[in-house]
């Protein structure tokens, strides 16, 4: 795996920076938007659309192409900035992101953009659309693999629990959620006085987290997925992760990708902070968080 | 006589052998909406789903990205309601080929009472951008809808009543989207219905010619798209008009025909369905009776519009 060689996670890490100030840039400038959730799946965005995915960005309808959904669509500006690096289309047209007549929605909208496989943004859709690609993808005998990120705030959507359901009964070994279980959702519980916190391990974010003392790998495992735990900010982890999802599925049974991260990772102000799930940067905080990334004056990463 | 959704498993049993494409998503209803007879004839094409509707049309969603021809198999109202947010973001909006046979819609659902009853599904998808709408009259308009639809691409809600009743037309029924059909001329009245409404309209018509009333019947069996210009045709010189449906007065064909009039040649409309209220568990009879669908409480209510219709007018 070439992720063990220092220079290809360095090349990942400066993709990420560039990400991230993409993703504040791109909202300040649209004067609305998510952030904390597109930073807090960024690592797992540039690991997945850099190293893992089997896609043809000057052919995003190339049919044998690996699917991906943003089953969390309000971090579709962190999705937009990836794909952009990636070469789907030109970094400027991030300054459209939310305007009208936008390929770039505020939520992706697959009859817009090409190179999204669905349209998200009601939280809770996304595994259900991909486990018919993958069912879809068996049928036709194809070899391609469906992965579909989602939020662990929105794991609290009834929905995600039949998919989980339906996917393991057909042993879809060709389908792959990953959890960005940054901590936290756009408000949530108040902390308790004895209960975790969100954002991180550590526990430094300031609301509860979405599913406190609860173990969402278990819950998985429970319905005959096989679940691996992960940082979801360690590239060779998430690249590792995924390649043993793909390697693994003649074993048939769908893998969870629990990758703890934290909510709106890399900007200091921004990190464990439930009030920058939505937030417009000042020009201060813009500035700050441009010296943080280390972005230069013409907003490439140094 | 034959019921619809006989005809929809058959017709998809049929098309299944020659088209590998079609596939049958049921959330464990197949024994009542029929799809059990297309399990058993094509089983590889058969996925059940479970009692999870949600996630049923995600995956039609999935299976038609995929270049399959996914139609659901459920209760109408477990679309239209449970699910509708999935119709509408992940069919409707994306305009994914996801067919919707949506049975027992309607008020006569076999005793099952207000949970399963469906008589709001016309005003809920009509109103849903990019999606086809389709209320066929028996089961020859439906196995001929199923046809188009499977060949069309695109989101296609199909309503389909339980029960089988009068056929209205022959196995040389040919489907055309939007299409209104003009099945009984009348003088004095005009009902105009959809679904399977209209083959006790048509029997309404006979009562009230017995009685020595003109009453023609227009089927409209294609909601969306409607050939709005053949409508207002054919309701144009007749005196008194009604729109008769198994659905709530809202929003439904009554609702439909009030916005063209209105916008295009306004005039006065009947409009005779369930008066904005809940159904019950009950017999067919019972319930057409009580809420005024049944031919003969049709017929008594064209009786007494029409001898409130000034002279001049008629």
């Amino acid at each position: 795996m070439g992720l063990s060689e220092p220079s290809a996670d360095l090349h990942l890490t400066t993709l990420a920076r560039h990400g991230r100030w993409l993703v504040v840039s791109t909202v300040a400038g649209s004067g609305g938007g998510h952030v904390g959730g597109p930073l807090s799946a960024m690592d797992l965005l540039v690991a997945l659309f850099f190293r893992v995915l089997r896609i043809r960005p000057d052919d995003p309808g190339w049919a044998d192409r690996d699917r991906f959904i943003l089953s969390k669509g309000h971090s579709s500006v962190g999705l937009y900035a990836v794909m952009a690096l990636r070469g789907y289309f030109p970094v400027g047209e991030l300054a459209t992101f939310d305007k009208g007549d936008s390929r770039l929605q505020g939520h992706p909208d697959m009859t817009r953009l090409p190179g999204l496989d669905a349209s998200t943004g009601s939280l809770g859709q996304g595994l259900a659309v991909g486990l018919g690609m993958a069912l879809g993808a068996r049928m036709r005998g194809r070899d391609l693999h469906t992965f579909v990120l989602l939020g662990d705030g929105e794991c609290q959507e009834g929905m995600v629990w039949e998919s989980v359901q339906v996917a393991a009964r057909y042993r879809l070994g060709n389908l792959t959620a990953i959890v960005d279980q940054n901590g936290l959702q756009q408000y949530g519980w108040p902390l308790a006085e004895d209960g975790p916190r969100g954002a991180d391990a550590a526990g430094t974010g300031d609301r509860a987290d979405p599913w406190p003392g609860r173990s969402l790998a278990a819950a998985f495992e429970a319905f005959g997925w096989r679940a691996i735990e992960i940082d979801g900010h360690d590239f060779g982890a998430v690249e590792a992760a995924c390649l043993r999802a793909r390697d693994a599925v003649g074993e048939g049974r769908p893998t969870a990708i629990l990758a703890r991260t934290v909510k709106g990772r890399g900007i200091s102000f921004a990190e464990g902070r439930h009030g920058w799930h939505t937030r417009v940067a000042t020009p201060e905080e813009l500035e700050r968080a441009r010296l943080e990334l280390d972005i230069d004056a013409e907003g490439l990463p140094r | 006589m034959r019921a619809m959704r006989d005809a929809w498993a058959e017709t998809l049993i049929e098309l299944a052998s020659s088209d590998p494409d079609i596939v049958v998503l049921d959330a464990d209803l197949a024994t009542s909406t029929r799809a059990d007879a297309f399990a058993r004839a094509h089983p590889e094409r058969f996925l059940e789903m479970g009692i999870a509707e949600q996630d049923m049309v995600g995956v039609a969603a999935g299976l038609a990205s995929m270049g399959f021809v996914p139609w659901l198999s459920s209760f109408a109202v477990f679309f239209t309601h449970r699910a509708l947010d999935q119709v509408r973001m992940l069919v409707a909006q994306a305009h994914a080929n996801v067919k919707i046979g949506a049975a027992y819609s309607g008020l006569l659902t076999g005793l099952t009472g207000k949970t399963h009853q469906d008589v709001q599904d016309l005003a809920i998808m009509r109103a849903m951008p990019g999606m086809t709408v389709l209320a066929p009259a028996d089961a020859f308009e439906c196995a001929s809808m199923v046809r188009w639809a499977s060949a069309t691409p695109g989101p296609v809600y199909l309503r389909l009543a339980r029960d089988a009743g009068d056929d209205v037309f022959d196995a040389g029924y040919a489907f055309v989207p939007g299409r209104v059909h003009a099945l009984r001329e009348g003088r004095d009245a005009l009902l105009v219905s959809t679904g399977a409404q209209t083959a006790r309209c048509l029997r309404a018509a006979a009562l009230l010619e017995a009685a020595g009333v003109s009453a023609g019947v227009l089927h409209v069996p294609s909601l969306k798209p409607l050939d709005e210009d053949g409508l207002l045709d054919a309701v144009r010189d007749v005196p008194l008009l009604f729109s008769v449906e198994e659905h709530t007065v809202l929003g439904g064909l009554g609702g439909l025909l009030s916005e063209i009039l209105s916008a295009r040649e306004p005039r006065r409309l009947v409009r005779i369905g369930l008066e904005d209220c809940w159904g019950e568990s009950a017999p067919n009879d019972f319930l057409l009776e009580k809420h005024g669908l049944s031919p003969e409480r049709v017929a008594a209510r064209v009786v007494h519009e029409s001898a409130a219709v000034p002279r001049r007018d008629r």
